[in-house]
């Protein structure tokens, strides 16, 4: 989890993510940022990230994000 | 009673021949003068289909017609009439139709966005110094906010004004194909942005020159991904009226999320796209392909930025009839100067030519001495035709400085426009992009003057010096920053002042700037600095 606030900080450190859950409904990520965050995401946790799991339901926190992460790494 | 009489004939003369001039040309070729004749050849032919639509809404040829005659008829009886209208609204075809609508009445349309922060927006209306904006639902509550203080109209409640023949048939009469259409602004390094202004005839030229190497035709159906406020949208805009095709509007969310994006594609058959790089390689990059192919698409332009090879081999193979199209050209010539049609395939460390200028225009490349370099070799490239636009608005020092007297001919005036853009000629004859002479980059679609950027971030009043690096290789703006500020602090500042795709990707604050020995910010030192931190 820290990892991943620690990804979207660097996009955005004016932004609380521990509390934020409308990334995406209220466009603090945007199409700019989405493929900076899968390319860092995909990096650090060292999965692919399947192109079925890049929907805005997966994105609209920072806790969504870990929950798929934790969701494909337990798939591995 | 006599002079009423007279007046109602000479009305009902221009009238005729008005109509006579626009609609009964079968038969013969006659020059075009003014692009809204585009809609006025193709509205009787086609009057009940799509023009342009978003999710939401979709506008037939015979409503883009009355409507942006309505709103003609209304700005020019208000008394606007050669002048700059600012087009504050969100991306619809209700935007599309105000274009239009402003020049019915004469004068040249602006596209404002609420995509563009506040400071931009302050800005431009001090350059352009307007008399009115028109505004949707939804800008209309915020338009206040910007300190304009001249007239503000509602699209919904103009577009019910009664169209006056005479009256537009008049201004038609004064037009001509000099006058200015509309004008966008691009970044500028003093901080100011640019107001470039183009004419009917450079448009039309472009338009021209674009469908043919397109192959546009009434079967075209666009997807379109620019946004309204850059000239990249006239590559949809027009040809849509010009052919009878239709263009859809994608929703910008769609972006995020390519397997969504090519349902989309899909769902409204779209056969022809003209995006920037970076969304055609959002697609290919996430491995979409494999569950998704947007099966209509048979024409793929791009520009504006340089196509990682990976990437176009991945759309290459899944779109294998396709056709792509390399575009390439400045704001300053209206839309694109120059394309280049894929014919080969390339290497990895290879880079798509930007191939041949359009019909009717030239690229000549100059040396430091002004000279042509010898063949092979580096030149800035530099162009000349009637794409050219009109310069800058209210700023003829700028204009003066890129717009210039042609150095090869010294027997009369003729203008070239300088790019700043490096460029030469590869082993087939194509042009091929070198490299910029100054710090001008290209991201994520978008034309940015890093020192524009530098201005903003010293603008806060804690900002001792900031200086902006262009990582090319990651595609990430970099800013070095002195000051008693912290990063989030600064970040946030940025996001107010810059458009999105101009605020930096990333914020380093720094004890003290790096100087060169005359003075000046190091930026050789900061970039071996950032790619050390890299590593």
């Amino acid at each position: 989890m820290d990892k991943i606030i620690e990804i979207l900080e660097r996009m955005h450190p004016e932004v609380d993510f521990n509390t934020c859950n409308t990334l995406i409904d209220d466009k603090i990520i945007d199409s700019f940022d989405i493929v900076t965050l899968i390319s860092e995401l995909s990096e650090e946790f060292d999965v692919t990230i399947p192109v079925e799991e890049i929907v805005p339901e997966n994105f609209n926190s920072a806790r969504a994000i870990h929950a798929l992460i934790e969701r494909l790494l337990e798939d591995e | 009673m006599q002079h009423n009489r007279l007046r109602r004939q000479a009305e009902e003369g221009i009238r005729k021949s008005y109509y006579l001039t626009i609609h009964n040309q079968e038969g013969m070729r006659r020059m075009q003068y003014n692009v809204l004749e585009y809609l006025e050849n193709i509205v009787d032919k086609v009057p009940d289909k799509t023009a342009y639509a978003d999710e939401s809404s979709a506008e037939t040829f015979k409503e883009v017609y009355d409507k942006s005659r309505a709103i003609g008829t209304f700005i020019h009886k208000q008394g606007h009439y050669k002048e700059p209208v600012v087009v504050f609204m969100g991306k619809h075809p209700s935007t599309i139709i105000t274009f239009y609508g402003v020049i019915y009445a004469g004068c040249f349309y602006v596209p404002i966005d609420e995509e563009i922060p506040r400071h931009r927006i302050e800005l431009i209306f001090g350059s352009l110094r307007p008399k009115a904006v028109i505004c949707d639902r939804d800008t209309v509550n915020t338009i206040s906010e910007y300190g304009f203080d001249g007239k503000v109209y509602l699209y919904d409640d103009i577009i019910n004004t009664p169209v006056d023949d005479t009256l537009l048939a008049g201004i038609r009469d004064r037009q001509i194909d000099t006058d200015p259409i509309y004008i966008v602004f691009t970044s500028g390094s003093t901080g100011i942005p640019k107001g470039v202004v183009a004419c009917h005839r450079s448009v039309i030229d472009y338009i021209e020159s674009l469908s043919a190497v397109l192959k546009i035709n009434e079967n075209t159906v666009f997807g379109n991904q620019t946004p309204l406020y850059v000239d990249a949208c006239l590559k949809e805009l027009y040809p849509t009226l010009k052919f009878g095709a239709t263009t859809y509007i994608i929703p910008k969310s769609l972006f995020m999320f390519p397997l969504k994006l090519v349902e989309f594609l899909n769902e409204k058959k779209i056969n022809t796209i003209c995006w920037v790089v970076s969304a055609l390689t959002m697609i290919s990059a996430f491995g979409t392909f494999e569950k998704a192919v947007p099966k209509y698409l048979h024409t793929i332009a791009f520009g504006s930025e340089v196509f990682p090879i990976k990437q176009f081999k991945l759309w290459r193979q899944y779109l294998p009839n396709a056709r792509f199209i390399n575009l390439y050209g400045p704001t300053e010539c209206t839309g694109m100067s120059c394309y280049y049609e894929v014919n080969r395939d390339f290497e990895l460390d290879e880079s798509i030519p930007i191939g041949r200028p359009f019909r009717n225009t030239e690229i000549i490349l100059l040396d430091e001495n002004n000279k042509p370099p010898k063949p092979g070799e580096v030149g800035e490239i530099c162009i000349r035709g009637t794409s050219l636009t009109l310069g800058y608005y209210n700023n003829f020092e700028k204009t003066g400085e890129v717009f210039v007297q042609n150095p090869l001919n010294t027997a009369y005036p003729e203008l070239i426009y300088r790019t700043g853009d490096l460029g030469r000629y590869n082993e087939y004859g194509e042009l091929v992009f070198v490299s910029r002479k100054d710090n001008q980059i290209k991201h994520m679609g978008h034309r940015i003057e890093l020192g524009e950027i530098e201005v903003v971030a010293n603008m806060h009043p804690d900002i001792k010096s900031a200086c902006c690096l262009f990582d090319n290789d990651n595609k990430k703006i970099i800013l070095y920053y002195v000051g008693d500020i912290s990063k989030a602090e600064l970040a946030g500042f940025l996001k107010q002042k810059l458009p999105r795709y101009m605020v930096p990707n990333v914020i380093e604050q720094l004890d003290t700037m790096p100087l060169t020995a005359n003075g000046k910010i190091n930026r050789v030192l900061l970039m071996e600095k950032y790619r050390q931190g890299n590593k």
